[in-house]
């Protein structure tokens, strides 16, 4: 799950983590900028962004099939459909049930929906093309502070250790409960649940002692391990500059459009 | 599956522009206070403890329990954090585990980060910090306020990043602040309930296996006036504010529509070019379908470019 098509190689694979990084911000900055209704400019948006996928080489179903994955928080932006302003439309659902849904109000809740769903594709385009180690010491030449960074890097080391420690934990309560989830009240679940998670933080603790120990024995002296990012060569800068026209390119066609 | 992570990680296209910079502006300096306060206390030892506490807690948040049909609550952590390690340092736990969930899990936009990062880990933090603060000073039982401070702060800690993060979408013009608090208060209520009680539950059990490390975040107390004056001062705003705010939702539209966050820079760059109209291009149908088509040429030619050089190399 961590590491999805990581072992893959790609153009998009190889190209510098900075330029990519540079380029989903520009990206998303671009799409949230553009006004709300601009359907041209998404198709475009979409485009640039399908054309990174098809670089990538990743599987478009599996990508599709995540970017769907994070778009529930849509519902919060529903009641725009209800509150927006005039002219509205009515949907007649039975002869007592009619709704006043207004029409500036939908455009609005699509156009949302749609340009978060942009931004998550890049996101998704990101994270899985680049390792997260080379993330991080590409944030690190983008002036992320050290110690934030080594923290980064610790955390992602043991992030799947841990999560596998919660998950003997899950099937050890499980394997307790017979499968009876409902067991007990309210209030004693979430207990148990809370002496779960204590115990995992105990558990993390010593493990962090032990680390730390292993880590002094290795000619550790609080100077934090992370790898150095490759500096940016003339291709990268073409690269980075070509994107980035593109994007406030479609951001102006966005704008002056409307 | 609908839980409270669900609710707080806001994704990117949400906020508008502005609202998404001052909030990074405002968490850039708070973590970067933070960064400096651990930096001078703890040592080269505490950077391992943070980063694999930042793994357990983001792994503890994947412990749920059931609610009742299908839904199940879980833990957020920053009260939590706060207890075990004092604000500073549970600030950037918290903002190492937000900052994780957005890169590599999409829980939680890119831009939007800023904005997660100020309700979950600085509103969070601060919040809880405040909290256990007063509960301290007004119960002299150790045992006691200890107890009675997990609860209160998580449950505190979620309903206010939850206020704050309803007054955000509404400030952005993506829900109607008359729908979105009452909406986020009551929802998030509830998920307070059940982050109080997981909260006591880890308290109670570190309490019972290795009270010890409690001392750290108790040794820690009252030296950080400034997180409690921001931690009150963050809670009063808030729940004044919410109310007032869907009361007249109006006011707040207006601000954010007049005031106008977004359509500023939009209006700008439309003046630039008055009257402008791209040729054959003025009609929003015809420039749809065209813009459709040029998508559907340079996707069509770069998958046939890119199938090509894959089976040259193959082969």
């Amino acid at each position: 799950m961590l590491e999805i098509n990581k072992h893959q190689i790609s153009p998009l694979h190889l190209l510098n983590t900075r330029v990519k990084i540079i380029f989903t911000l520009v990206f998303i900055l671009c799409v949230s900028l553009s006004p709300i209704g601009t359907w041209p400019a998404y198709i475009l948006f979409l485009t640039l962004i399908l054309s990174g996928i098809i670089l990538s080489w990743l599987s478009l179903k599996l990508l599709m099939i995540r970017s769907l994955l994070s778009l529930p928080l849509v519902l919060a932006a529903l009641p725009l459909l209800f509150t927006g302003p005039e002219p509205y439309q009515q949907l007649i659902i039975s002869d007592q049930i009619k709704l006043l849904i207004s029409q500036p109000g939908f455009e609005r809740f699509i156009s949302i929906a749609v340009k978060s769903w942009l931004s998550i594709l890049a996101a998704i385009l990101l994270s899985s093309t680049t390792r997260f180690e080379e993330l991080l010491s590409a944030f690190r030449k983008l002036g992320l502070p050290r110690i934030l960074v080594a923290i980064l890097s610790l955390m992602w080391r043991y992030l799947s250790l841990m999560i596998d420690e919660a998950k003997s934990l899950s099937r050890a309560r499980d394997s307790r409960s017979a499968g009876q989830s409902n067991k007990g009240t309210l209030a004693w679940r979430a207990g148990v649940t809370g002496k779960m998670v204590g115990n995992l933080l105990l558990r993390s603790l010593e493990r962090s002692e032990r680390v730390y120990a292993a880590m002094a024995v290795r000619g550790y002296s609080g100077e934090p391990l992370y790898r150095i990012s490759n500096s940016l060569t003339k291709t990268d800068y073409w690269i980075m500059a070509g994107g980035i026209i593109l994007c406030l390119m479609i951001l102006v066609f966005a704008t002056i459009s409307q | 599956m609908l839980s409270g992570k669900l609710f707080m990680h806001i994704p990117d296209g949400f906020m508008s522009i502005p609202v998404s910079i001052v909030l990074w502006v405002v968490s850039v300096i708070v973590i970067g206070i933070a960064l400096r306060k651990t930096n001078k206390q703890l040592g080269e030892k505490e950077i391992p403890l943070m980063g694999i506490l930042s793994a357990a807690i983001f792994a503890g948040q994947m412990l749920n329990f059931s609610v009742t049909g299908g839904t199940s609550g879980h833990l957020l952590g920053a009260a939590l954090a706060t207890i075990l390690l004092g604000p500073w340092a549970a600030i950037l736990v918290m903002t190492s585990v937000v900052s994780i969930q957005a890169l590599v899990f999409q829980d939680g936009g890119l831009i939007a980060l800023g904005a997660n990062l100020f309700n979950m880990a600085v509103v969070g933090v601060f919040v809880s910090y405040a909290v256990i603060t007063f509960i301290n000073k007004i119960i002299n039982n150790e045992k006691a306020a200890l107890f009675s401070s997990s609860v209160v702060a998580a449950w505190f800690s979620i309903f206010i990043a939850s206020l704050g993060c309803a007054l955000e979408l509404a400030l952005s013009g993506t829900s109607p602040a008359n729908i979105a608090v009452p909406t986020m208060a009551s929802i998030h209520a509830l998920i307070g309930v059940g982050e109080a009680l997981i909260t006591l539950g880890a308290v109670s059990f570190v309490y019972a296996a290795r009270k010890d490390l409690l001392k750290i975040g108790a040794a820690n107390k009252a030296t950080h006036k400034g997180i409690l004056i921001g931690g009150g001062l963050i809670t009063l705003t808030l729940v004044v504010l919410s109310p007032l705010a869907s009361s007249h939702p109006d006011g707040l539209e207006w601000v954010a529509e007049k005031q106008g966050f977004l359509s500023v820079a939009q209006d700008s760059i439309y003046n630039l070019i008055p009257d402008y109209v791209m040729p054959g291009l003025n009609n929003e149908a015809v420039a749809t379908i065209l813009a459709g088509i040029i998508g559907a040429v340079v996707v069509f030619v770069l998958a046939v470019g890119v199938a090509r050089t894959s089976k040259k190399i193959s082969s």
